[in-house]
């Protein structure tokens, strides 16, 4: 498959629409058994709360995989990311009742050869950067 | 705690053959709440050029960290003070169900951070014809107390 975004019609600059994806503790636990990560940091309050953290937190993998549902939405195949690479800068609290938010915007940040594109993202949480250096690179059509 | 230091540029051996389904696929799609035809409709999936249902960029990271490695006592990981410092996939394609995969682990580098220890550990994820599929490169914090 190839992307539906057309190399040519991209500019270096260019700002891609921003996204919210809501959190809530039952989605941490559905992304524990999908990944096989059962810190209880991630669902259970007592136990994150013991070792220092302000509430139950998202994985830093959840985070990264709508960093990546942005993208590959935005660039329309899945299969178009040759790399992707972020870093955790800080946490997505997720309260029990209300949950949390990630806001996720991006901008082509170079064009490369072969129809590549890197795309820089940015995602917040609560006003927190909570990726930083997360960047994609796409092949587009 | 100090991590040993002994673990520095070990490589694992590589792990059991993973078959990755579709089924496992649909249900992390479905965890990260993405709703993409091509990671849960086999047609949609041939339809657009892959010989099956894909899996979504992130997916590599459910066979990444599995190898023993992080697990043996000797290295001295405490996992309740682990948080996640930094992800990196680099993609020859995308996996798909069918798949079967071998990942090879090694640990690139142990350092000290304030109070902090980084752990960085790379794995290769081949098909167990030997083709390269993806290389995942993770770092990993031990919060000091």
């Amino acid at each position: 498959m190839t992307a539906t975004v057309k190399y040519d019609e991209v500019e270096v600059g260019q700002e891609l629409p921003a996204r919210t994806f809501p959190v809530k503790r039952v989605d941490l636990v559905k992304y524990a058994g999908a990944s096989g990560d059962f810190n209880p940091i991630h669902w259970n309050e007592n136990f994150a709360t013991s070792v220092g953290l302000p509430n139950v937190i998202a994985h830093g993998m959840f985070t990264m995989a709508e960093g990546g549902r942005y993208v590959t939405d935005w660039a329309g195949d899945p299969g178009a990311v040759i790399e992707y690479g972020v870093r955790f800068s800080s946490m997505v609290v997720v309260p029990d009742d209300e949950g949390a938010e990630i806001e996720i915007t991006g901008k082509i940040e170079d064009k490369l050869d072969d129809n590549a594109v890197v795309i820089a993202l940015t995602a917040r949480s609560a006003g927190e950067k909570v990726l930083t250096r997360a960047k994609a690179t796409v092949r587009l059509a | 705690m100090a991590l040993n230091r002994d673990f520095l540029g070990r490589a694992f051996p590589p792990s059991e053959p993973y078959e990755v389904s579709r089924v496992k696929i649909k249900e992390f799609a479905d965890a990260i709440g993405d709703p993409n035809p091509v990671y849960r409709d086999a047609g949609a999936a041939k339809a657009a050029g892959y010989p099956d249902v894909i899996a979504p960029p992130t997916f590599p990271i459910v066979i990444s960290l599995t190898a023993g490695s992080l697990t043996d006592p000797e290295l001295g990981l405490n996992w309740a003070m682990v948080v996640h410092g930094e992800q990196r996939f680099e993609y020859q394609r995308p996996l798909h169900a069918g798949d079967v995969v071998i990942t090879e682990a090694t640990i690139g580098g142990i350092r000290s951070i304030g109070r902090n220890e980084r752990l960085d550990i790379q794995t290769v994820i081949r098909t167990v014809e030997g083709e390269h599929v993806c290389t995942s490169h993770n770092v990993l914090i031990e919060r000091g107390v």
